[in-house]
């Protein structure tokens, strides 16, 4: 017989080899659908997780997937540590890249130092704002910020389609969906000649830094804690659970923003339809696989930027669609939720002799 | 006079016929969530349900098996997200959010050898009162089954809940779990079935759109509709009757939207196309601005893990 046991406290070896086991399963699962498809499945996993890496090009691309990706992670961290689902970081990256592309475009024939931290700044404000909208609708209205936020996706999306076809369009562009390219100061310095990885890292990774900061040396870290542990605890402590609301919002809007002009100043160059890769819903299963630790997300953002470049590298040799990367994506988060059940719960086998009351 | 009326008849069956999905997988979501269980998964289902509806078709060339199939497969899917959150005791939120990701890109996995491939014309009923009935012809006739099922469910949903014993079980396991066990009610096992009836239901909405609707194959066709659904369930305040309202309305924007374009209105397609989302949130705020309403039809129990010690 088997039986199950709620643990009376969870082992920290447990809370951070799960992921590694999830990652494990979801490998296995992995080249069992390659096979199903009728792919050699060693083969087709080491196009998927081995070509991508093996060469400097490559990891320097995995670099720049991983660093939005991780961005994005930081800042949503906030808001699921305290129990509040945003799940609309694509849409406040695209608002981010409108509202700091737009500023670029202003800039399009000037240079000047000034020019790449006030885009930086304008795409930070544009994705806070915009993240701002389901935090307030939430906490004046009651209303579902799941909802509210996803819905707002849609909304940027088709905003930045408007602009790059009409108003912002190249004059020069042959009514290609576009804009114009940005001046040379509007963009982030690349880090190696001949390689994409380009300074983008460095706010990534002071992000980071930031956070770890915030969530683990501050009280206000604390208070995001509780708020996620119990939102009665947080009342009965006298925490401003409002604010706190408001804040965690501004804090992913403005690391989703962040990430969108990291991109348009970064590897683009340009406002153009398709600015993120749905980094920012793919930045929610980084998230949780990082454990919603700043550390666990650096670790976490590079494997889940591998199975963006695994897709590119086994859409080319395999002839597997691109959105084949989603289903690794939703598979680490499959399993990663399912052997949490291992964190809380522990299976005894117990001899059939033995089972008697 | 008489074609303006015509019109205005074809303009409302095409309303009717492009809120049909967003019934399907709303009402399949609606007696999920009143079960307690949220699954945000409602996208990823339908998409799964579009493609293997689409490919089943183009395989055997039968309709009826490539609808059965594509309420298989949501099923299926859903099956993965019951286990998960009910055995497995995982986050609704994030193992929704996690079957909608991989059900987007399991569909696109599948469907690369479909692109391009033309659908096949599905039979639609009284076709020749479609033509003889003024006005009214072209709203109620000349539709498929699928159709006719999808209008007539929310009434269908609404005694079932109502009325049935089953009905009462399901609310009473999504209002209070604990209580529901102690009187001796299975929770996990009502739990499965309203998982696996709303996979199954988004299933078909999916299907709805690859063989009758569009009758053909795009990646990630599915475009967002899976959401609004979601949406709707809270803009009904978990009542099957104003799911249907509401899907009649959405639809309608849609349908509206696509006829201002060809009317050449000087307003920007993407403005056009951004307005069912925006009324979506508009709708969201003025439903919840109250929060005691939202609270007296809210299932209690909605994203709460429910465990029992055995």
């Amino acid at each position: 017989m088997i039986k199950i046991e709620r643990r009376d406290e969870t082992s920290n070896l447990i809370y951070f080899l799960t992921p590694v086991l999830a990652i494990f399963l979801t490998l296995v699962t992995g080249a069992i659908i390659f096979y199903l498809l009728g792919f050699k499945p060693l083969e087709a996993l080491k196009f998927f997780f081995i070509t991508p890496i093996s060469d400097l090009y490559g990891l320097s691309e995995l670099l720049v997937k991983a660093t939005p990706l991780c961005l994005i992670a930081i800042g949503l961290s906030f808001c699921f540590k305290s129990n509040n689902w945003n799940i609309g970081a694509e849409g406040q990256l695209t608002f981010g890249g409108i509202v700091g592309g737009g500023v670029a475009l202003l800039f399009y024939n000037h240079e000047g130092f000034y020019v790449l931290p006030l885009i930086i700044l304008a795409g930070a404000i544009g994705g806070m704002i915009f993240a701002m909208i389901p935090a307030i609708l939430k906490i004046y209205f009651n209303t579902n910020e799941i909802l509210v936020s996803l819905m707002l996706v849609y909304v940027s999306k088709l905003l930045l389609d408007y602009l790059v076809v009409g108003p912002w369009s190249n004059p020069e562009g042959f009514n290609f969906p576009e804009t114009r390219q940005f001046s040379e100061s509007a963009r982030l310095p690349i880090l190696f000649e001949g390689l994409r990885i380009h300074a983008g890292i460095f706010i990534a990774l002071f992000s980071v830094f930031l956070a770890w900061v915030i969530l683990f040396k501050t009280y206000l870290g604390f208070q995001i804690k509780v708020s996620g542990l119990s939102l009665k605890t947080a009342k009965y402590a006298g925490f401003k659970g409002k604010t706190m609301i408001l804040l965690v919002f501004m804090v992913s809007g403005a690391c989703a923003g962040l990430a969108g002009v990291g991109e348009i100043t970064g590897p683009i160059g340009q406002l153009h339809r398709m600015i993120s890769p749905e980094y920012g819903f793919t930045a929610i299963i980084v998230a949780f696989l990082g454990r919603l630790n700043p550390i666990g997300i650096v670790f976490a953002s590079l494997i889940v930027a591998l199975t963006y470049l695994g897709a590119e590298t086994a859409q080319i040799f395999l002839q597997v669609p691109k959105y084949t990367g989603q289903v690794f994506q939703g598979m680490i988060l499959f399993f990663l939720l399912a052997s949490d059940f291992l964190l809380f719960f522990r299976i005894k086998f117990l001899g059939l002799k033995k089972y008697e009351y | 006079m008489n074609i303006d009326i015509n019109f205005l008849g074809i303009l409302i069956g095409a309303i009717m016929a492009s809120s049909v999905p967003l019934i399907l997988a709303a009402l399949g979501e609606l007696i999920t969530e009143r079960s307690g269980v949220l699954n945000l998964g409602v996208e990823g289902m339908m998409i799964i349900g579009a493609i293997s509806g689409f490919a089943l078709m183009v395989i055997t060339d039968n309709l009826f098996l490539a609808i059965i199939g594509s309420m298989l497969s949501g099923l299926l899917l859903s099956f993965i997200f019951g286990f998960l959150t009910q055995s497995l005791l995982t986050n609704h939120v994030a193992t929704g959010l996690a079957l909608t990701i991989f059900g987007i890109g399991l569909s696109a996995m599948i469907g690369k050898d479909f692109v391009g491939i033309p659908g096949k014309q599905f039979p639609l009923l009284f076709v020749n009162l479609k033509e003889a009935i003024p006005f009214f012809g072209p709203i109620f006739f000349g539709h498929s089954i699928v159709f006719y099922f999808a209008f007539l469910l929310p009434f269908g949903t609404n005694y079932f809940l109502k009325k049935t014993k089953i009905g009462l079980i399901v609310r009473a396991v999504g209002d209070s779990p604990v209580s529901a066990a102690n009187q001796g009610i299975n929770v996990l096992l009502v739990r499965y079935c309203c998982i696996l009836y709303g996979g199954a239901m988004c299933g078909l909405g999916g299907a709805y759109l690859s063989l009758i609707y569009t009758p053909q194959w795009i990646e990630n066709m599915t475009a967002g509709r899976g959401w609004i659904a979601l949406a709707l369930v809270v803009f009904a305040t978990w009542s099957p009757l104003k799911v249907l309202v509401g899907a009649i309305i959405f639809g309608g924007i849609t349908i509206l939207q696509l006829h201002m374009q060809a009317m050449g209105i000087r307003i920007p397609v993407q403005f056009l196309s951004a307005l069912p989302y925006i009324m979506t949130i508009v709708v969201l705020v003025i439903i919840s601005r109250d929060s005691r309403k939202i609270k007296l039809n809210t299932p209690t129990s909605l994203g709460q893990i429910f465990y029992k010690e055995k």
